[in-house]
């Protein structure tokens, strides 16, 4: 694998050696020594110019448990501030000798661009409303770990049903859920208010409805999307009642559910909103999970692009690329 | 696996002596151990983790009691990992603490000993065992480390161009070592062959 841009961009057997190096790796948490000699020699830049914790850190210890050297570049007080284009930044950045960057950026595509200026490797960490493949991979690490409780020896998601609901027109997290998913061979079911239900849905491999009760009981995971309090004020929906009433998870929806479904959200909870309390805290709320998941399945994201033999026909940075 | 004719293939231990061999290792482990106490067996993927399992099997018939089998992967600890296309890690599970056991690693082929560097420095991350010793079914020799075996099946003399192979029932569906040479290669490689080292035979 040469660069993790889109989830699109993986195929099921790829998916499944990911998820299952990810439950190898998930064992390091729990050695004395939490370091394995993997990519030692290899540095790693974070390049952050959208604010994140969870993403970001879980990038920089993934990479430290390998033994790389993970250096963290943040937009704030970085030249990016000082009006510097993402091109020279990110041609300065490889021209240092980096093995790979890790690129979260608020404009769509800017990871692939920067993937065709450099020759590291490039990982999208999150672009714009576009994808975040390393969270659709954690989320479908800890849907299989869920579903694998049941039923150990099952591989692919076929015959699940999994309702994503809320604002799909401005997450990256679904688009990348959704294309990770139908790989799996779920069934997905995107939930959202016609506000914000993306233009061109219908071309998209998921059904969509506007009617969460509808899809509640026939679901094998529900993944709540945050709710983005930006976009409060862009005319949405009414209100934040409003739309709790019609799209939050709430006890009453909650008692709707077939047992054992699991509820998912990426995180940060709007709690009360998007979520209930009674919801996020329920047994079979993997939220915790999907957050302990994230290191080792980046883990096993950043051993398959840089854990072996460099493709000989290219350096790490392209000789030409300060023409 | 040469490319240039078919390879003159023999089987040097047939799954009758493979047998035997297990069975000789099983008593020497325990003879030198006084007993199963503290003991665990870890195997190195694939093969190793069969052997492994038999010879726990083997040892448990002799003490009445169960010995702790597990398997150690150690694709990650690997010198070689940049020479290759990325390598599929295999699975490492431990059914009890490493920490003061005394750890017997389980391998086919003892060759150039990487392998066994390997495996130590991961037991040295995972635990610290009071002491660990290596059993393989066969030392083909050419070691390129200072790594001896404590309990070996059969001692093979070998060219370095020559390829061990271990067949088990498990994987392979038979149980045989077998030893090819190249055709066309008759003589000994005057240097050590690096390459060596990227095959089944570790």
């Amino acid at each position: 694998m040469r660069h993790l841009l889109s989830a699109a961009d993986l195929s099921l057997p790829e998916i499944t050696e990911i998820l299952d190096l990810a439950e190898e790796m998930s064992t390091v948490q729990n050695r004395p020594v939490k370091k394995l000699p993997a990519l030692r020699g290899r540095t790693v830049v974070n390049l952050f110019f959208e604010d994140s914790t969870r993403t970001r850190s879980s990038f920089e210890i993934a990479g430290k448990w390998l033994s790389a050297d993970v250096i963290n570049v943040s937009a704030k007080g970085s030249s990016v501030f000082k009006g510097e284009s993402l091109r020279d930044t990110v041609l300065t950045v490889a021209a240092m000798g980096v093995d790979a960057l890790v690129i979260r950026h608020h404009a769509s595509g800017a990871p692939w661009q920067a993937s065709q200026w450099i020759d590291a490797h490039v990982l999208n960490a999150g672009d714009g409303t576009h994808e975040h493949p390393t969270q659709a991979l954690l989320d479908a690490f800890t849907l299989r770990r869920h579903f694998r409780r049941t039923d150990p020896t099952m591989i692919d998601f076929s015959g699940k049903t999994i309702a994503i609901v809320g604002d799909l027109t401005h997450s990256r997290v679904a688009r990348s859920n959704v294309l990770l998913l139908q790989t799996l061979g779920a069934k997905v079911v995107l939930v959202a208010p016609p506000t914000l239900m993306p233009s061109g849905v219908g071309s998209w491999p998921a059904t969509a409805t506007s009617d969460f009760d509808d899809v509640l009981g026939a679901c094998d995971a529900v993944m709540m999307l945050r709710v983005q309090r930006e976009r409060m004020s862009g005319g949405y929906f009414p209100s934040a009642r409003e739309y709790t009433v019609g799209y939050g998870l709430t006890r009453d929806r909650l008692n709707l559910l077939r047992p054992g479904t699991a509820i998912c959200h990426p995180g940060p909870m709007n709690r009360g909103l998007e979520i209930s309390a009674d919801a996020a805290d329920a047994a079979d709320s993997l939220i915790l999970d999907q957050v302990a998941a994230g290191v080792s399945v980046r883990m096993s994201v950043l051993y398959q692009i840089l854990g072996g033999a460099d493709d000989p026909a290219s350096s790490p940075v392209r000789e030409a690329t300060l023409r | 696996m040469s490319d240039s004719g078919p390879e003159a293939s023999r089987v040097v231990l047939d799954a009758d002596q493979i047998a035997r061999a297990c069975a000789r290792m099983a008593h020497q482990i325990l003879e030198a151990n006084r007993g199963a106490n503290g003991l665990v067996l870890l195997g190195i993927p694939t093969r190793g983790v069969h052997l492994a399992h038999r010879l726990a099997a083997a040892m448990s018939e002799v003490e009445g009691e169960t010995i702790p089998v597990g398997s150690l992967d150690i694709t990650l600890y690997r010198d070689d990992l940049r020479r290759n296309p990325t390598r599929v890690v295999g699975h490492t599970y431990l059914p009890v603490s490493v920490d003061d056991a005394v750890v017997v690693l389980v391998d086919d082929v003892l060759f150039s000993g990487r392998t066994v560097r390997a495996a130590l420095d991961a037991l040295g991350d995972i635990g610290r065992p009071r002491a660990v010793r290596l059993a393989v079914l066969v030392d083909r020799g050419h070691r390129q480390l200072p790594i001896r075996a404590d309990h070996v099946g059969k001692n093979l003399p070998t060219a370095a161009s020559e390829r061990v192979s271990v067949r088990l029932e498990e994987s392979d569906g038979v149980n045989e070592v077998t030893i090819a040479r190249p055709a066309g290669n008759d003589e000994e490689p005057a240097t050590v062959d690096h390459t060596a080292f990227t095959g089944e035979d570790r």
